[in-house]
């Protein structure tokens, strides 16, 4: 329940309601969507990215002297968890074609099509199969299915929210494979939403000009996630999953191909050596960095893990300055600040309104544009509404959905987002929720082409890990496509690869080399990486932890 | 017994309460959710935690609260702690799977009857019902799987997290959770009516129809590109 002076302002809300349901229900825009110049200047002026201090020059590494933000050059200028000398490499503990590290959809998707091209696939991952942000998105799926819209008008939308900074042929393999990926998982049992006679039910998102927003319900994540791993248990002969089995480094040869992982076993401490004629990195973002102290919307386990292990064996990097905030994380009540909250809610006609019940901004700007215009309001015009924590945030207007789309159609829609609420007694269907931007997806990463492989032979990528795709700005809906399109991708040709791939000797020198590189530049840093896990324990219960030791990693 | 844990300051007690995690008493702050509680006093989590936001179903705990004797079941990352209360997550749930080929398995009681025979088992006491945390009508879905009506079985069972907490508390031994998987990957491949838009879509890319367009705007110039863009209807 929201506290009671928060009466006076819910109560501008209703009030402002019906004028705006007038406004939704014509053909014009709400609000008029920004220019290009009124883009630019919001984004210079309020987006976190564009903050002192929040980038900074990384001074080692295939990136050495490029600005990115400080808290990924921090992690990345970071000592190894392993000591190369302790491993005898002529004798590693498993053989396989494909190791794939990281176990949420773009691995699995990756393994499923190694495996239909014949090969042997582990999988390493860090928590459980399927823990990771795939599980996690609500709204939807991009994908241009329907008469009126098209792939290359999909390419156009995707390259315009990223600011054109997109890498055309990445862009391109995304928005073309998107019809065959709504197919091919179909196939495989995911429900798409639809109506009687089958057709596909669209919404916009964010930067959409056309509706392609597709669904399962708000659960498109976790059922998209809980088709791929089901496929991927089915075939226990081809897969392995190694669960609570991190890749910490990665294991090259001597012809500087990669050559598979060390991994790690969290309960054990134990570490492995895993040779692998390919590798796939699909390890995801690193929502878990809290970048700026910004809540994250990302799973326990989004700590960049797999670009820290690229980086060392010398795989470009690209975007690393640029961090994309999801408008609508939650900050009221407490226990769910920074969740997400689907922006499926504005496709459907949810408003974001201020203090006054009055909007401020087009609801479906690109995501860092809108983000940037909700803390313009909550800052320079001081117009957010706090919260008893000290938290600030705008209203984001979901009843109004319910008098555009019908009554029920929250309920039957977005299941997950009304039981988030009515557990702390705020029923959306009545009064709005409290939203700022959370830290959600991180917009650059490992450098790939479009067969998802890096500079590093025998190194795949796919997902959030990689960059490129999106530019320096994602919308909503293509990062589901994306883990689909490339983690499929990827498996296929890294499987194509291993047919001619043979390996030299196995090392770690890079890992040493690096230790050397970070010595030479000075660098004095306490920090081990990956991070594996982050901390949450209070302070003053770390003051009494005398033999556990958290610099920066998981024991 | 429970030792209860000194600290310099004392937290005031109203906002604070006292749960016992695995029987050991740690004082947190009365309005966190059972995962906060856990962290707030000190651990870190391995297992039992992932999304932390009610959607992967890694965090199921079972609690009791002090003069009740019922068993309590939810998501620690979602559940609010209360005075008194006495809780352990469950790390792992063991249940089995069926294994089966997708492309050669019907969408009948037969498949279920084959691949999970103990549903037929199920004594329709509605415990798993009581047990979700998602408030799906659990019992209702598995006796649809009985009657092989996949379709209701996919609707129930839509928002299930497999956290497994049905089937831990289930006196069939039935693991639900995989039975709703099984019955949602059916619907959505056999019975789920098919998108005449998106087969002519396939069609379509199958003809190239989009190559030319394509071409041209990966020739074009940022410049071009932005007009094109402003200019979209």
């Amino acid at each position: 329940m929201y506290p009671e002076y928060m009466r006076v302002s819910l109560n501008k809300v209703k009030k402002t309601r019906n004028k705006r349901f007038e406004l939704a229900k014509s053909d014009k825009p709400v609000f008029p969507p920004m220019s290009a110049e009124e883009r630019e200047q919001v984004l210079n002026k309020f987006h976190p990215d564009y903050k002192k201090d929040a980038r900074r020059k990384i001074n080692v590494g295939p990136n050495k002297k490029e600005i990115m933000t400080t808290e990924v050059a921090d992690v990345l200028e970071s000592h190894s968890r392993i000591d190369p000398k302790k491993f005898d490499l002529s004798k590693p503990d498993i053989e396989t074609d494909v190791l794939v590290i990281g176990g949420g959809g773009g691995g699995c998707a990756a393994a499923i099509t190694a495996m239909q091209s014949g090969a042997d696939v582990k999988i390493s991952t860090k928590l459980r199969l399927g823990d990771a942000n795939s599980m996690m998105s609500q709204g939807g799926m991009q994908a241009s299915v329907k008469e009126d819209d098209s792939p290359p008008r999909h390419y156009l939308d995707a390259l315009g929210g990223g600011h054109f900074d997109n890498k055309p042929k990445l862009t391109k393999a995304l928005t073309q494979d998107g019809p065959e990926v709504v197919k091919w998982l179909e196939e495989l049992g995911v429900c798409w939403d639809k109506d009687e006679e089958g057709s596909l039910q669209v919404l916009h998102g964010g930067g959409t000009s056309r509706k392609r927003m597709l669904s399962c319900r708000d659960y498109t994540g976790a059922i998209i996630m809980r088709t791929l791993m089901d496929e991927v248990r089915n075939h226990p002969d081809q897969i392995e999953i190694l669960e609570f089995m991190p890749t910490v480094e990665l294991i090259m040869d001597e012809k500087g191909h990669c050559a598979g992982g060390v991994l790690y076993n969290l309960e054990t401490e134990e570490y492995f050596t895993v040779k692998a004629k390919a590798t796939i990195i699909t390890t995801g973002g690193y929502g878990r960095l809290h970048i700026r102290g910004f809540d994250t919307t990302n799973h326990y386990g989004a700590t960049g893990d797999g670009l820290v292990m690229a980086y060392r064996a010398g795989a470009k990097l690209m975007y690393m300055d640029s961090v994309q905030y999801h408008p609508t994380g939650s900050v009221f009540p407490e226990q769910i600040a920074g969740f997400l909250i689907t922006e499926k809610i504005r496709g459907a006609g949810g408003q974001p309104v201020n203090k006054d019940g009055e909007l401020f901004v087009f609801p479906r700007e690109p995501r860092d544009v809108e983000s940037s215009s909700f803390i313009r309001e909550c800052t320079e015009r001081n117009n957010g509404i706090k919260t008893p924590q000290g938290r600030v945030g705008i209203w984001l207007d979901s009843p109004l959905i319910e008098m555009l789309q019908g009554e029920g159609y929250i309920n039957k829609n977005f299941p997950a987002m009304h039981r988030q609420f009515i557990r702390y007694d705020i029923d959306i269907t009545k009064e709005p929720m409290l939203v700022f931007p959370s830290l959600h997806y991180q917009n650059g990463g490992i450098e790939i082409n479009d067969k998802c492989e890096t500079n590093i032979p025998g190194l795949y990528v796919a997902g959030e890990a990689s960059g490129g795709v999106h530019g320096r700005n994602r919308l909503m809906g293509n990062s589901v496509l994306d883990y689909n399109v490339f983690g499929r991708r990827a498996g296929i040709y890294a499987s194509e690869y291993i047919k001619s791939a043979k390996l030299g000797k196995l090392s770690l020198k890079h890992v040493s080399e690096y230790e050397k590189e970070l010595k030479d530049k000075g660098i004095k840093t306490e920090r081990v990486a990956p991070i594996i896990l982050p901390s949450y324990t209070p302070e003053d219960v770390k003051k009494r932890q005398f033999t556990a030791h958290y610099e920066g990693t998981l024991r | 017994m429970a030792t209860k844990k000194k600290t310099k300051n004392q937290p005031k007690k109203k906002d604070f309460v006292t749960v016992y995690i695995m029987g050991k008493a740690y004082d947190v702050p009365a309005k966190s959710t059972i995962m906060g509680a856990i962290e707030y006093a000190g651990y870190q989590i391995k297992r039992g935690a992932g999304c932390r936001e009610g959607f992967c179903g890694a965090c199921a705990t079972v609690y009791r609260l002090p003069g009740d004797y019922k068993i309590y079941t939810g998501l620690a990352c979602t559940t609010i702690v209360e005075e008194g209360m006495w809780l352990a997550q469950l790390p792992a749930i063991p249940g089995e799977k069926a294994l089966y080929d997708i492309d050669k398995t019907k969408p009948d009681v037969n498949t279920i009857q084959r691949l999970y025979p103990e549903v037929f088992r199920c004594v329709a006491c509605n415990t798993c019902t009581k047990a979700c945390p998602q408030d799906l009508e659990v019992m209702d879905y598995i006796q649809a799987a009985k009657r092989g009506d996949i379709e209701a079985v996919m609707d129930l069972s839509f928002d299930c997290l497999c956290c497994g907490l049905c089937a831990i508390r289930c006196p069939a031994e039935i693991v639900q959770y995989n039975v709703g998987l099984l019955c949602k990957r059916l619907y959505g491949k056999y019975l789920s009516p098919k998108s005449k838009d998106l087969e002519k879509r396939l069609k379509e890319m199958k003809k190239n129809k989009y190559d030319d367009e394509f071409k041209e705007l990966m020739k074009a110039k940022k410049e071009e590109l932005k007009k094109k863009y402003y200019n979209l209807d």
